[in-house]
């Protein structure tokens, strides 16, 4: 088989995405699977042979009996290193990613990662932190915890932190399973079994209910895009556990109401989870903790800058109220000798405070438990530290003010051409929706993400929120550049153009991606979900599927 | 510092351009009552101050010379090469293929793990990959009750007992009531779960056990699934994913699910995470699967390519009918696994599996011969080994103050097993090491 790696996205951006894709009837051939590079005795990595000394020690001990033995030994690929090197590169020159162009997917804050973040991470000082070393030699991880939830605290007006959720759902969970054990301390865990979600939620929210026991009740948003306060107060009642209320909400939306959301909240004995995915846009305009929530998560992958990885890792902090504090996981990083203002002041002035001790508490008896192995995800921590001391204050102010003034600007540059339900106000994302282009035109939204496909930039997120009509999702995020912004402008003026005088040529999109759209009905049908050695049936087999929505959302 | 491109004119621009007078006005939407009171954060500071900040911190850290710690987490060697990979920006600073036509990358290589996963473990499905073994451990539980339609699971205390606590939160989710079968921790037991005890379960949606255990003891996997089945419950086997160069594929002895920590595949130990749950199944099981799956199929001309696929199980396509809350997952972990697998091939993969059983069988052998220490549990074990060790507690603090960590202390687990270490030995322990701590163990005696 022949191969050729497809072009890379050229630097503008503005030609097209895939040149080595582009043009011409030619097919790409698509790089193969790492089995079809596999040649037996092939090999990257060696390793030493045990010397004869460590033989001979080992030999009174007990041998594997043959019943614990594998009888065939697995199939891995045998390539070499420049082969597998080659094979993961030319997989990388398939993907578009926030390094190398435009990337405004709206809920998922897909903002430049700082390089610095990943040295940190990678500090053999911290990368080789055993999490059961004693804690006396692992000081420093755990001083970077505290400190870390010491800023979160800060921002988020919370008085007490968890770092433990592995993501935002995680993160969901863990909230909603204290909410519950709050309720059951008060003795009205029987009674509270239901979760409010407004209609504007992410998918998470009531997933999350359904893994704590609780039925979720949708409340439906007013005309403005916010909470319907009318049909919030007549579900709340002394039978509802939580609200989980996200803010700035999924159309990117602040809830100007918040204060009587959660004062009805409050008079009604739940509990507010506030759903932090959108805290991009309020750094140091909006603490949820003091303003009566109740609980938040954060996603360090969003508003702190670390990478998405292609989905995950993330992580999913938690800030609580004092009520909520003794139900957080265990165990929790904490200052056990040494001043904690003393400890602060000295790590914001990059000195280390001689006598200060750091361990993990888990005596905490009213713990809702664990909810991952460990810690959590420890470098992403340490990603998230570095990116808000390089920041500091002032520059987590200016994330907020960019982020915000970057999507009003799209706003205003396209509102014209793409309708928008909700015309207010943008904070950190604008939704728009391609109804008018589906209506005049027969051009979907689907077609409209396809066709920015092939002007190199990642289309927006589509179909979500569920209650704007063919929604297209816009999060420009903080670190994009006029010039930028300005040029996705044009492309989206150019497909509504387009979509006016030549539909067609909009439903062909994508033309210049390394595939073309593909068929998911089929995937879905008849699932191939891993690679079938020669020597394999077919076992491909179809599946009776409920449909499958073209949905994709963050 | 500030990652902002903004120059003020373009700020002064893009404001006149939305028709505010300043940036104060895009929030007059928050109401007065709520606006933000004053924060205490530190001023920004240059890449060489943060630097030099991180630094601190990681300087503050001891890193052993010479480490015996597992217990979960195991150093072994991380090829540069899958530094490489998974350093390419392409992966690391992408999202979530929803658009699959430009994240063929990352789509293909998740397929290729879930390839990859399915051949070491000898099981037809994977997933995408979790947030960690603990929570593949407990999402694996869920997926039993719902396949079973019961409410009760049951885990043998052979299970590390991280995950058993997070097994117990996640079931205290939906009301899930979570039974522990003992192993046999007596003195000259052999550490393992009695199969007997598992056939006598009622009404359990599953059973989980470990290979090897969380003491590093080889168990009965085809008698304990035998016994799983006889009560009508799946069997969950939990495995070390270097392991099974050597070891059965869990889909030969009987496992209906196979969870697993998978950060021994080319993921640093960095303090706990970021690690990669393992999760695979039989494709009968696979629509109450959690969690991300790729397919492969094909475009309008015929080419092949990878979509995110049976999306009908996920949260943002079902709520709260779906079979879990997850979504953002370790995808860039997954990536490590997949090139550290491709790296060291099976040869590799199986000298890894080799060298680390017979340095644990070293240690085990020198510490005994040097009558610092004896096997705690009789049977069989791979790459970690419980040792009696007298006054283990008082030796094992004297022993990290000399940079030199001599294991796990079990007691901080399990009161019965006082005086008792659990010691991992990887391709990376040297004779020296085993050397070095023989010594430090007698100048403590």
């Amino acid at each position: 088989m022949s191969v050729e790696a497809p072009g890379r996205p050229d630097a503008s951006g503005r030609g097209a995405a895939f040149s080595g894709a582009a043009g011409g009837d030619e097919l790409t051939v698509v790089e193969p699977l790492i089995f079809e590079r596999s040649r037996a005795e092939r090999r990257a990595v060696r390793f030493p042979q045990a010397s004869a000394a460590a033989r001979e020690a080992a030999a009174g001990q007990p041998e594997l009996p043959a019943s614990v033995l594998r009888a065939q030994a697995p199939r891995l690929p045998e390539v070499s290193e420049l082969e597998m090197l080659r094979h993961f590169n030319r997989l990388a020159h398939l993907n578009q990613a926030i390094d190398l162009n435009f990337y405004p997917l709206g809920s998922c804050t897909m903002k430049y990662n700082p390089k610095v973040n990943e040295w940190a991470a990678r500090l053999p000082g911290l990368a080789e932190s055993h999490p059961l070393d004693p804690e006396a030699l692992s000081q420093g991880s755990l001083e970077l915890m505290w400190l870390l939830a010491e800023l979160l605290k800060e921002i988020s007006g919370f008085g007490a932190i968890s770092l433990q959720p592995a993501a935002g759902a995680h993160g969901e969970l863990t909230g909603i399973l204290m909410a519950r054990a709050y309720h059951r301390a008060n003795g009205e865990g029987e009674q509270r079994t239901k979760v409010l979600v407004p209609d504007s939620a992410h998918g998470t929210n009531p997933a999350t209910a359904t893994m704590v026991g609780y039925q979720t009740v949708t409340i439906r948003s007013n005309e403005r895009g916010g909470i319907d306060l009318d049909a919030l107060r007549s579900a709340l009642g002394p039978d509802v556990a939580a609200l989980m209320i996200t803010n700035p909400s999924t159309l990117g939306i602040f809830e100007d109401q918040i204060d009587q959301v959660l004062a009805a909240v409050k008079e009604s004995g739940a509990i507010a989870y506030m759903d932090g995915a959108n805290l991009n846009a309020i750094l140091g305009r909006f603490r949820p903790g003091e303003t009566g929530f109740d609980v938040m998560h954060f996603n360090l992958h969003k508003t702190f800058s670390t990478p998405h990885g292609g989905g995950g890792p993330g992580a999913g902090p938690l800030g609580v109220s004092e009520r909520l504090e003794p139900f957080l996981p265990r165990p929790m990083p904490i200052l056990v000798d040494g001043d904690p203002e003393e400890v602060r002041a000295n790590a914001w002035a990059g000195r280390s405070t001689p006598g200060a001790r750091f361990a993990l508490d888990d005596d905490r008896p009213q713990s809702i438990g664990k909810v991952r192995s460990l810690y959590g995800n420890f470098g992403m921590f340490v990603r998230a530290y570095t990116y808000i001391r390089s920041n500091g204050d002032s520059g987590l102010r200016t994330i907020s003010e960019d982020a915000v003034l970057a999507a009003n600007y799209l706003r205003v540059k396209l509102h014209d051409v793409y309708d928008l339900p909700y015309d207010r106000l943008s904070k950190h994302e604008v939704v728009f929706s391609g109804r008018r282009q589906k209506r005049e035109h027969g051009v979907t939204t689907l077609d409209i993400a396809k066709a920015i496909l092939d002007h190199g930039i990642h289309p927006p997120t589509i179909y979500f929120p569920l209650i704007v009509e063919e929604a297209l999702m816009v999060e420009p995020t903080e670190t994009e550049s006029l010039e930028t912004l300005d040029h996705f402008v044009g492309v989206m003026r150019e497909i509504a153009e387009l979509a006016a005088t030549d539909p067609e040529a909009v439903k062909r999109a994508p033309v210049t991606t390394p595939v073309g759209r593909l068929d998911e009905a089929a995937a879905a049908r008849r699932p191939d979900l891993r690679y079938r050695f020669g020597d394999e049936a077919d076992g491909v087999a179809p599946v009776a599927s409920p449909p499958e929505s073209e949905a994709p959302t963050t | 510092m500030t990652y902002s491109p903004h120059t003020e004119a373009d700020r002064v621009l893009m404001l006149d351009a939305v028709g505010v007078e300043s940036v104060d006005d895009l929030f007059a939407d928050i109401p007065a009552t709520v606006r933000a009171g004053a924060w205490d954060v530190p001023p920004p500071l240059a890449e060489q101050e943060v630097r030099a900040e991180l630094a601190r911190l990681a300087g503050r850290n001891r890193i052993p010379e010479v480490s015996f710690l597992g217990a979960g987490a195991y150093r072994h060697l991380i090829p540069s090469v899958v530094g490489e990979v998974i350093g390419r920006s392409e992966f690391a600073t992408a999202y979530t293929p929803y658009q699959p036509e430009v994240s063929q990358g990352t789509l293909q290589s998740i397929y290729e793990f879930q390839s990859l996963i399915c051949e070491l473990t000898g099981m037809e499905v994977a997933t995408a990959s979790h947030y960690d073994g603990a929570t593949a451990t407990a999402e694996a539980a869920l997926m039993a009750c719902r396949l079973t339609r019961r409410s009760r699971v049951a885990v043998s205390a052979g299970v590390s007992p991280d995950y058993r606590r997070v097994l117990q939160t996640y079931c205290s989710g939906p009301g899930i009531e979570v039974v522990t079968v003992p192993v046999d921790l007596a003195e000259g037991g052999d550490g393992t779960t009695d199969p007997s005890a598992v056939e006598s379960l009622d009404e359990v949606a599953c059973f989980i056990a470990a290979q090897p255990n969380f003491y590093g003891q080889l168990e009965p996997m085809r008698d304990l699934a035998d016994a799983a089945h006889a009560a009508g419950a799946q069997f969950v086997a939990v495995v070390e994913p270097t392991s099974l160069a050597l070891l059965e594929a869990p889909g030969k002895y009987g496992a209906d699910i196979v969870a697993a920590e998978g950060q021994p595949l080319g993921i640093p130990v960095s303090f706990g995470g970021p690690y990669v749950g393992l999760m695979a199944a039989r494709m009968a099981s696979v629509r109450q699967m959690p969690g991300r799956l790729v397919g492969a199929t094909r475009d309008e001309q015929g080419r092949k390519g990878y979509v995110l696929t049976l999306q009908a199980r996920e949260q943002h396509i079902r709520r709260e009918k779906a079979a879990s809350n997850i979504c953002t997952n370790q995808a860039l972990m997954a990536l490590a696994a997949t090139a550290y697998l491709a790296a060291v091939g099976p040869t590799g993969l199986r000298e890894v599996a080799e060298l680390s059983a017979t340095q644990a069988r070293h240690l085990a052998g020198a510490l005994g011969s040097a009558g610092l220490a004896e096997r705690r549990f009789g049977g069989t074990y791979l790459n970690e080994v419980a040792l009696r060790v007298p006054d283990a507690a008082r030796r094992h603090a004297a022993l990290a103050e000399r940079g030199i960590v001599a294991g796990h202390l079990l007691e901080r687990d399990e009161p019965a097993l006082r005086d008792t270490l659990l010691l991992a030995a990887t391709e990376l322990t040297t004779d020296d090491d085993i050397a070095r701590l023989v010594g430090a163990l007698e100048e403590t005696r």
